[in-house]
């Protein structure tokens, strides 16, 4: 149950309040009749789902009723910040490196079942991802 | 003022026309229980009050409700402003949105100076006024009674007086707030105010919760 | 009956039981009695009751093993009547309280024996780790069957076959610092944080709160340590800012430090939760904490060692005959033999030897144990047995003897002589494990520490695991690591706190020595030919199985832990665990921490489904919405239909003029005619209205809609058609032009929280320069249609609105009174028929509902519910959006080229998907009319349409039924459907082959079924 700072209510708020609205800053085309199928298919259809990084938009539904984005690990689910419609991420995909370099805490290894297993191990999951 | 907007009296004459409050069916239906005589959680429904959705820009908003109301939007998120004698209130719903309550009676020559002041601007005003009402919660256990229904934190040391807000309530929403020490206020769909009566004798059973017909805390 | 007869194993004095009340209860039909403070286990044990249950596939006898959360065999089922009955309570947990009826788990008792044979006959006679997979998985059609028989043998307990009697309820919490545990940690840590000021939550699952030190020999400032447990919990109660919750377990750690916290408010007063004050109280309740920051306190499980027969009823954790024997004052044999790999275990033999019952040895599987218990113990009197472990236990219903014998832990061999100990107890320790389990919840990984032999957690930010839980050990170690952990917690949290030594209690340092790494205890035969060595006892799952999984080419502990069902069910591995992995690791030749240990998952221990639930349930389980006019359709007998979480009446029925009820077709047939021959009326109040406002809002309705709204004037109505970026209708309705920067937007009833989130989504992240506001007003109107030939006539008598023909036309909307209260009526019609939806102030609903059928009387007004109401706008071709169409269906799909504004300037939303190459294809589904060819027949909805009936099965599908009524208008059944082409195959015969074997025939025919000119709605 993730608790998700509101950058409209400016305050924590519990998740039960937000409605998750998928992948954030899908512009839609300037001109739809000069997209060809399959551009405007990518607009409509087809979406990102990344190991680590990710924004998102969501909806403070069950409050101000305002949309906005989120960007989170997707992997230890730590929401790295918020910010309003129309603004930009400060936080991308080169901070989780950063982070694990430097973090004193493994965070968790989201989908790993094994933990403790050999780094070998981990680390083919890993790049099998990526 | 443009009549690009229809502003309409819909009020009727209630010396001649029979009203009935959102909560009217239930008091029928689950009955109004007496409090205890400790009165450790009292409801009451304070019907046909005057319910106001302002939506725009907060600097002319808050310049006209000043100017016709004397009181200003409250500055913060999910703050209230009450006025002198308590009997009017702006309650912040988001950064272009808020609620104003006021007497039933004042709110359509309310919306029409607020509209003249207003002019041209790029606001709207909304009547609610029948599509909810507001409950009030009082007594030592009031806070305990909305733990059992709503995620926010409602610890009155966290939930301080002139705090307010959207939120759920069990499995609906409410606008949650607290005006003064000794009340709580939830503002209630009409078409929700019967779960949510229901829900509030059943999580105040433990403390003899019942029901006044009336305020106790009649605003000075 | 004297008490002290029948308690033979209670002493007669000390520990923390009320010995001035006897409490009465009964387990598996028999009578006992025990005191206050007792746990149900505790006046078991007292009791002399050996045999708590038979175990899940072996059906062995077991006995009570350990004190707490972590006993595997002692789970009861509890209840005096059918409908309080609880499954799997642990008989350790379980306060005792008069008149407690408990039996043991295995609900099936008589029956088990014979189907365990059956089993056995279809499996082998000593099931194979796999065994289920093996023997059951073939023919797969037969596991269905198997399963229930194997359930019901396995032990699980039944849930109750009555409501349950009993009330619960949710708690939502929100703290700065949650404490779990409040053992000499978990109460350190909370009272430091607490202050420096933070907001504290200190849950802890037992009766009592104080862990370790209920039942500890040491003491504190020189005083027992319950002493300083009582001065420490005053403390804390005195703080406003410290909430405690005793009898609360901790179960699930989620996401961003939320916690879900499960009370037992009343389990422990009587069978249902007693009233108070007269007021119901809730049994349990589930607290949803969300908290800055989390601290751990949950200590360590001790291990069993794993030997032959360590399963036999008097084979026994040695802390937890400490704790029977100190606070429950209950000597649970007369005989003990001690096996220990560690000095803190001899405290059972201190402890067994001073309540005057006999030590036949202790024995040690270290060679040179030198610590100050151990010399205590030798001092005492004590054999103590060096290098050496008990390897067999004796005995079939009790423990009757240890085989004892020198071992080499490093080559899992025995070295010596076995020699035979006579006893009726085995104790046994093989060190701790950190209580893990919540800080595995949040995903962190535990790490292997071979200082304490054992895995320790390693946590996310803002959780601190401390004392036990941290793999610290000694009393005063565990005091000073419980303050630094509190008064980091508030460090972090932004209040002023500062270690402060003075405030320690003063605890004399003991000398322990190393512990040495023993699991499973080598015996003289080898592992698979040994007797069973049990590693968990309440999943069955023994050392020579989980060797068996590794022989088998099982090397992953998940897999090994799937294929043995070690640390399943209730128990979550909590004793089993470390020493299966320790089995794993010797036969795959490995260390521990390469061996890995299984993730912990929710929930803890098990949580009642009535807790979960809390008051969500019966006729609060979910919302139901009601319009103003509720009490009238209540009152006149209206049947209801849920639409969302409203309630809408369906139809109205009457009493027939025989006495009868009329059935639902006799009374939709009715409500039909009454509004295409006379006039009805229905309560449309739950239709979504949106108020527009802005002088961007007929901009905003352009890119919105399908249509065109340029040119709609103030005073008009139109019908329009949303889409989404897809092309796909997904939404409906008509929208009114009240001034020119107003409108106000009807949706469907179960739409209206979606629309207007689509309209705000837009708004927000696409076209945030359009001046334009949106807002519900759905609930501030009530909505009422009046329809029907005879309708204007009825109304004139109500309004001061010129209802005339040519002055209010079709499709627009005046404003005006009706029964003295301001309305605005729109004539629109979903009907067909001529029709004024009077819209007023929800205050008045009921008082314009009840003046329309008190004039309504001449013209026969008819109420109307939602099934004809359906019946009546499919005659006419009207759709309903998510019934005649599912996301997959285009505008022009359903033959509505009309409501589509192809030459908009703007492109408006769906507009381009209408040209993409699936949406232009040849075959789509078309929305058409079907009209069965036996006038009797009326087609069920969702039947599957073909082309060709004579086609050989699987036949090609050309569509599907959306709509079907029965229609007293045409004195016929009739369909809306979509089928591949249809628009190009009206005329055509498609076909219906129904479940039973008939083929129905039908035409394709226009949607339009009554008045396909539209002739009647503008009369
Ligand atoms: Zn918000």
């Amino acid at each position: 149950m993730f608790h998700i700072y509101c950058p409209y209510c400016e305050e924590l708020r519990e998740e039960e309040e937000f409605h998750p609205k998928g992948q954030a800053h899908i512009a839609r085309p300037e001109e739809p009749d000069a997209c060809s199928d399959e551009e405007w298919g990518d607009y409509l259809f087809f979406r990102d789902n990344p190991r680590g990084i990710h924004h998102e938009m969501w909806l403070h539904a069950v409050g101000c009723r305002k949309f906005f984005n989120i960007t989170r690990n997707t992997v230890s689910y730590e929401i790295l910040e918020t910010y309003r419609m129309g603004e930009q991420p400060t936080v991308g995909a080169e901070h989780l490196a950063r982070e694990e370099k430097t973090a004193s805490v493994q965070a968790a290894e989201g989908g790993q079942q094994t933990v403790g297993a050999s780094d070998a191990a981990l680390a083919s999951v890993k790049g099998a991802q990526a | 003022m443009s009549n690009s907007v229809h502003v309409y009296d819909a009020r009727a004459d209630h010396a001649t026309v029979t009203a009935e409050s959102p909560l009217a069916y239930s008091f029928q239906r689950s009955g109004m229980p007496a409090p205890g005589e400790e009165g450790r959680a009292v409801v009451s429904e304070r019907a046909f009050l005057g319910h106001l959705i302002l939506r725009g820009g907060a600097i002319v908003l808050d310049e006209a409700l000043r100017e016709v109301l004397g009181i200003g939007l409250p500055g913060r998120p999910n703050s209230l402003t009450v006025d002198a004698d308590g009997q009017r209130s702006v309650q912040w719903l988001s950064p272009d949105e808020w609620l104003l309550i006021v007497p039933g009676d004042e709110i359509f020559g309310l919306e029409t100076r607020l509209r003249a002041h207003l002019g041209g601007s790029h606001v709207a005003i909304v009547d609610v006024s029948a599509g909810q009402t507001l409950i009030e919660l009082s007594g030592e256990a009031a806070h305990e009674v909305l733990m059992k229904s709503t995620v926010y934190d409602v610890d009155p040391h966290a939930f301080t007086v002139g705090k307010g807000v959207t939120t759920l309530f069990a499995k609906t929403n409410v606008i949650l707030r607290r005006p003064d020490e000794a009340r709580w206020e939830l503002i209630v769909r009409r078409s929700f105010a019967d779960y949510v009566y229901r829900w509030l004798l059943d999580a105040g059973e433990e403390y003899g919760i019942g029901v006044a017909r009336e305020s106790r805390h009649e605003p000075q | 009956m004297s008490q002290t007869a029948s308690q033979s194993n209670r002493l007669a004095q000390g520990g923390q039981v009320d010995r001035t009340q006897t409490l009465t209860f009964t387990f598996n039909g028999r009578s006992y009695t025990g005191h206050p403070g007792d746990t149900l286990a505790s006046a078991l044990l007292a009791n002399g009751v050996d045999l708590v249950n038979r175990s899940f596939k072996y059906s062995r006898p077991r006995g009570i093993v350990a004190a707490g959360a972590e006993e595997p065999n002692a789970v009861v089922q509890l209840g005096a009547t059918e409908a309080t009955q609880v499954p799997n309570v642990r008989a350790t947990q379980q306060a005792l309280y008069d008149g407690l009826v408990a039996c043991s788990t295995n609900g099936w008792p008589d029956a088990q024996r014979d189907i365990m044979r059956w089993v056995g006959k279809l499996g082998s006679p000593f099931m194979p780790p796999g065994f289920y997979y093996k023997t059951f998985m073939a023919p797969a059609s037969m596991w269905m069957t198997y399963e229930k028989y194997i359930r019901k043998t396995a032990g699980l307990g039944r849930s109750p076959t009555q409501p349950d009697p009993d009330i619960y309820d949710h708690m939502h919490r929100h703290c700065d610092l949650l404490v779990v545990g409040a053992g000499p940690a978990g109460l350190s840590a909370a009272l430091a944080a607490a202050r420096a000021g933070a907001r504290v939550i200190l849950a802890d699952e037992q009766e009592t709160m104080g862990g370790s030190l209920l039942d500890t020999r040491e003491t504190l400032d020189d005083q027992p340590a319950a002493q300083w447990l009582k001065t420490t919990l005053a403390a804390l109660a005195e703080h406003d800012n410290v909430t405690l919750l005793p009898r609360t377990t901790a179960h699930g750690y989620h996401d961003h430090h939320f916690v879900t916290l499960h009370e037992r408010r009343t389990e422990h007063l009587g069978d249902s939760a007693p009233s108070q004050d007269g007021h119901r109280q809730a049994r349990s309740r589930l607290h949803r904490v969300r908290a800055g920051q989390v601290i751990l306190a949950t200590g360590a499980h001790e291990r069993p060692l794993v030997y032959a027969n360590n399963d036999v009823p008097g084979n026994l954790l040695a802390g937890a005959v400490s704790t029977y024997i100190r606070r429950y004052v209950v000597v649970p044999g007369q005989k003990l033999v001690l096996s220990t790999s560690n000095d803190h275990a001899y405290r059972a033999a201190l402890d067994w030897q001073e309540a005057g019952r006999e030590v036949a040895a202790i024995v040690d599987a270290r060679p040179a144990p030198q610590g100050d218990l151990v010399t205590q113990a030798k001092a005492a009197g004590i054999r103590v047995i060096t290098g050496s472990a008990v390897i067999e236990a004796k005995g079939a219903q009790r423990v009757s003897a240890a085989r004892v014998a020198a071992i080499d832990v490093d080559t899992f061999t025995v070295t010596g002589k076995v020699e035979t100990l006579e006893c009726d107890t085995i104790a046994s320790s093989g060190g701790y494990s950190p209580v893990i389990h919540l800080a595995s919840h949040t995903g962190a990984r535990p790490v292997w520490s071979d200082d304490i032999i054992g895995f320790v957690p390693t946590t996310v930010a803002g959780v601190t695991a401390t004392g036990g839980a941290h793999g610290v050990y000694p009393l005063g170690e565990v005091l000073a690591d419980g303050v630094e952990a509190g008064v980091n917690a508030a460090t972090a949290l932004g209040f002023d706190a500062t270690v402060n030594d003075a405030d320690l209690p003063h605890v004399e340092p003991r000398h322990e020595g190393p512990a040495c790494a023993l699991f499973q205890v080598p015996h003289e035969k080898t592992t698979l030919r040994a007797p069973k060595q049990f590693v968990d006892l309440q999943n069955d799952v023994t050392a020579g199985a989980i060797e068996v999984a590794t022989l088998e080419g099982f090397e992953s502990i998940e897999h090994v832990k799937r294929y043995t069902a070690m640390g399943f069910g209730t128990d979550q591995g909590k004793l089993g665990n470390i020493n299966g992995m320790a089995v794993a690791a010797r036969c795959l030749g490995q260390s521990i921490p390469e061996t890995g240990t299984t993730v912990f998952r929710p929930n803890y221990t098990p949580v009642t489904f009535g807790a979960v639930v809390g008051r969500h349930c019966r006729e609060l389980f979910d919302p139901e919405r009601y319009t103003p006019m509720q009490a009238w359709h209540v009152a006149q007998g209206a049947e209801f239909e849920d639409v969302g979480q409203w309630k809408r009446p369906w139809y109205y029925p009457r009493k027939r003029t025989d006495g009868g009820i009329e059935s639902m077709a006799e009374a939709v047939a009715r409500e039909c005619r009454a509004v295409r021959e006379g006039v009805g009326i229905l309560d449309a109040s739950t239709l979504g209205k949106i108020d527009i406002q802005g002088a961007d809002a007929r901009e905003f309705l352009g890119r919105i809609y399908t249509n065109k709204w340029q040119k709609l004037a103030p005073g008009r109505v139109r019908y329009g058609l949303m889409c989404g970026d897809d092309g796909m209708v997904m939404d409906d309705g008509t929208t009114s032009c009240l001034a020119e920067n107003h409108f106000l937007m009807t949706t469907t009833t179960g739409n209206a929280a979606p629309v207007l989130e689509w309209l705000e989504l837009w708004h927000q992240t696409e076209w945030p320069e359009l001046e334009v506001y949106f807002n519900s007003v759905t609930d501030h109107w009530a909505t009422m249609t009046v329809t029907g030939p005879e309708a204007r006539k009825l109304l004139t008598d109500l309004t001061d609105i010129d209802l005339d023909r040519e002055a209010f036309k079709f499709m627009d909307w005046r404003e005006g009174h009706v029964a003295g209260v301001p309305a605005r009526v729109f004539r629109i019609s979903f009907t067909g028929e001529l029709a004024f939806e009077i819209n007023v102030q929800a205050h008045y609903a009921m008082h314009v509902w009840e003046a329309l059928f008190a004039h309504g009387d001449k013209y026969n007004l008819t109420p109307y519910g939602t099934e004809t109401m359906h019946v009546l706008r499919a005659e006419k071709g009207f759709i309903i959006v998510g019934q005649d169409t599912d996301g997959s269906v285009t505008p022009e799909d359903l033959g509505m080229h009309w409501a589509i504004g192809y030459d908009k300037p703007f492109p408006w939303v769906g507009k381009r998907a209408l040209t993409r190459s699936d949406t232009r294809r040849e075959g789509r589904k078309h929305l058409v009319g079907l009209k069965p060819k036996d006038a009797s027949v009326v087609l069920e909805e969702g039947a599957p349409i073909v082309f060709d009936p004579k086609h050989a099965i699987p036949m090609p599908m050309a569509g599907h039924v959306t709509s079907s009524y029965y229609s007293p208008t045409l004195e016929s059944g009739f369909a809306l459907a979509v089928v591949k082409g249809g628009h190009q195959r009206m005329g055509e015969s498609v076909y219906l082959p129904m479940a039973d074997g008939r083929v129905h025939e039908a035409e394709i025919v226009g949607t339009q079924f009554v008045d396909p000119k539209g002739e009647r709605q503008h009369v």
